[in-house]
């Protein structure tokens, strides 16, 4: 605020005939120039016009549709406010289970993720020569490009009866099959360079300096690691787990593939939507992750790792 | 604490924006004692064709040669009759009767799960059948069924009709099932193996076995289920869940699960076992003893048609001779006209499909919509009704 007020201040006392000598169009132009916040409320109208209409808009929506319901038989919308819904939801023994293991499976995924991104983003930032880094930059990012779907439907052959992961530990039926740790092994590895790539950006940050400052004042690795890089690359982690945590929560088409019977609350919401056409059912169940995630959010705040971003 | 307030700001205005526009709908007949449908009049003659008919149709039901140049049905129907056939391709029963709520559609292919609630919701009209020359041709055992007819009154023309079978793995179950007690046995030595369809109609395919094995549970109709019933079936269900490896909707997942081996025993359409056994899987698919659930799907017209003409030309069209038998091989299900048996190119379509065996589908019980009123004709209990259903299914998986 305090850029623009000063701008409004200083042409103030301008001199007025400047403004009367243009036509229309620089009237205005000097008019906007006095009213500071007027123009900056036109620049900003278009990006906060989709910020409010689309983001907060359809978020607004949902919030009152759970509160609706939808005549069970032919299937029309009952636009009078009830509580039937979230009753329903915190009665249902199901819902808090499948709601407790959807939450399990974001955490494991994003736990997986830190394990293996933390070395491998080290390697790729401090070891590796800048060659070797540029080709695993792109090893990582590939995947990427290729299908959601072709890389949920081939872990599904790798994960079959004798596929490839059952050899690989014995023959077949040795494997985990489908199922929740399918579901966890095939998230965690679609996320997985939604983890690695803040991670490796948070350690090139890193200046070696204080890895060698560290060393000469008789720091082992592990040591380096905790009171050294740790504390340092910790933003990042955090915002490589929003990304994974926020992503396996509304996940429903990797379960679907791989998760064999397996139920989570993107399953939920779908199934409400396309097989049952209750959409206040399923707004009110789509409340859970939004209300899991403002808690995630508020709790990541509160350790201050979003002021270093 | 701004933010905060913004937010508070923009969902209050939306607030108010849908309270607004709320209370708009119509009044619909709540399901209960002395249903009637709304009235809706049939078409009395038919007129000149309108020059196009939008279609909301299972994927396969309408195919113009774009998918495969030789299989199509459709072209010749445009050029004889002047109907540009646009097709809305449905995924569920429940998206069709979303779709047919707009207005935008004049005919619909409606499984029996949708049928009713489309008539009882007064989307659809009655059908005038006089209009449709090749009706008379319609195996009797599908005309004027409690899916398609209220009172009576025709609501469409029978499409085609298929049984939910039980298809196994012959190289691993053995001996061979005979019964839907394999996929409901506890102990089944196939645990993790047995695969079931997922949708709560499934939960008929629970009733039915009870309705064989359990008589003092007194069902008569499996999608007519009271509240003992009804939580018999959903019981049996959960047990069920314990031997599970996966459920099914996709058919093309099915069809890979049999061949890997991911599953051995559950339930199937005649469909996919054919294209497993194409793929050299090991598989049969029988009818169990104590019958089956299954599908018959139904050609209705909208109520609000902006193409009646041309709809009811289609209705005839689809279930001429020719086409019957194209449609009914092309998605592997029995046609729903006696004639069509002639015109098939596999001349044991029909008896493969048991397309006249009327004995086979007296043990086949249709999808239909389960409502409050009982569908068996009790009145001294309410049944459980569709949602109840879906609530269940989902407590079903856990």
């Amino acid at each position: 605020m305090s850029a623009v007020s000063t701008m409004d201040r200083s042409p103030g006392g301008a001199s007025p005939e400047s403004a009367t000598a243009g036509g229309p169009v620089r009237r205005f132009a000097s008019w906007l120039h006095r009213h500071g916040w007027v123009r900056l409320g036109v620049l900003l109208s278009a990006p906060m016009a989709w910020l409010v209409v689309a983001y907060l808009g359809s978020l607004a929506v949902l919030l009152v549709s759970s509160f609706w319901t939808v005549n069970s038989f032919t299937g029309d919308l009952v636009r009078e406010p009830t509580l039937e819904n979230f009753r329903t939801i915190f009665a249902e023994p199901v819902y808090r289970n499948v709601a407790i293991r959807s939450v399990g499976v974001a955490v494991a995924v994003t736990v997986i993720d830190i394990l293996i991104a933390l070395p491998m983003a080290f390697f790729m930032a401090k070891v590796a020569s800048p060659r070797v880094r540029a080709w695993l930059v792109i090893a990582i990012l590939t995947p990427l490009w290729a299908s959601y779907l072709v890389k949920a439907y081939s872990w599904r052959v790798m994960l079959g009866n004798g596929g490839p992961v059952d050899w690989l530990l014995g023959g077949p039926g040795r494997g985990p099959g489908y199922g929740l740790p399918a579901t966890i092994l095939v998230l965690a590895y679609l996320w997985l360079p939604f983890m690695i790539l803040p991670i490796y950006a948070g350690l090139d940050r890193l200046p070696n300096s204080m890895l060698e400052a560290s060393a000469d004042l008789g720091g082992r690795a592990g040591r380096t690691f905790r009171s050294v890089v740790l504390p340092m690359i910790v933003p990042a982690v955090i915002a490589g787990s929003i990304f994974t945590f926020s992503l396996s929560l509304g996940d429903y088409i990797a379960v679907q593939i791989v998760g064999g019977k397996t139920q989570l609350i993107g399953n939920l919401v779908y199934a409400n939507i396309g097989t049952a056409n209750n959409l206040p059912f399923a707004a009110a169940l789509a409340t859970i992750p939004v209300l899991i995630m403002v808690g995630y959010l508020a709790a990541v705040r509160r350790s201050g790792a979003l002021d270093q971003l | 604490m701004k933010p905060i307030r913004l937010i508070t700001a923009v969902a209050a205005v939306g607030l108010l924006a849908l309270a607004g526009c709320g209370n708009g709908g119509t009044n619909t007949p709540a399901p209960g004692g002395g249903l009637k449908p709304p009235d809706r009049q049939k078409l009395a003659a038919l007129g000149a064709g309108e020059g196009q008919v939008n279609v909301i149709a299972w994927a396969g039901y309408v195919e113009n040669g774009t998918n495969d140049p030789k299989v199509d049905w459709v072209t010749g129907f445009e050029k004889s009759t002047g109907c540009k056939v646009n097709v809305k391709l449905g995924a569920t029963s429940d998206e069709m009767v979303t779709l047919m709520k707009t207005g935008d559609y004049d005919t619909v292919s409606a499984s029996g799960d949708a049928s009713l609630r489309l008539i009882y919701g007064g989307d659809v009209a009655p059908v005038n059948t006089d209009l449709i020359p090749n009706y008379k041709d319609v195996f009797d055992g599908l005309k004027n069924k409690s899916w398609n007819s209220v009172d009576g009154v025709a609501y469409g023309v029978p499409h085609g009709r298929g049984a939910n079978l039980l298809m196994y793995r012959t190289d691993v179950v053995k001996p061979a099932p005979t019964s839907w007690g394999a996929v409901f046995d506890a102990n089944s030595p196939h645990k993790g193996k047995v695969t079931a369809y997922d949708s709560p109609i499934y939960i008929a395919d629970a009733a039915l076995y009870l309705m064989k094995t359990k008589p003092d549970l007194n069902i008569k109709n499996p999608y007519a289920l009271d509240d003992t019933q009804f939580q018999a079936s959903v019981d049996l269900l959960k047990q069920q869940n314990a031997i599970i490896g996966e459920y099914w909707s996709d058919y093309t997942k099915e069809i890979q699960s049999f061949k890997s081996g991911d599953s051995v025993l559950g339930t199937t359409w005649q469909v996919i076992t054919n294209l497993a056994q194409a793929d050299k899987a090991p598989v049969e698919a029988i009818l169990p003893s104590e019958g089956a659930t299954g599908w018959s799907d139904t050609w209705m017209i909208s109520d609000k048609a902006k193409h009646p003409n041309c709809a009811y030309m289609w209705m005839n069209h689809i279930i001429s001779p020719d086409a019957n038998a194209a449609v009914a091989e092309y998605f592997g299900e029995a046609p729903s006209n006696k004639l069509a048996c002639a015109k098939t190119a596999d001349k044991n379509h029909c008896a493969t499909f048991h397309a006249d065996d009327e004995a086979y589908f007296s043990q086949v019980w249709y999808w239909t919509t389960p409502i409050e009123q009982c569908l068996d004709g009790r009145t001294n209990v309410k049944c459980k009704d569709y949602s109840a259903w879906t609530q269940a299914w989902t407590t079903i998986k856990g």
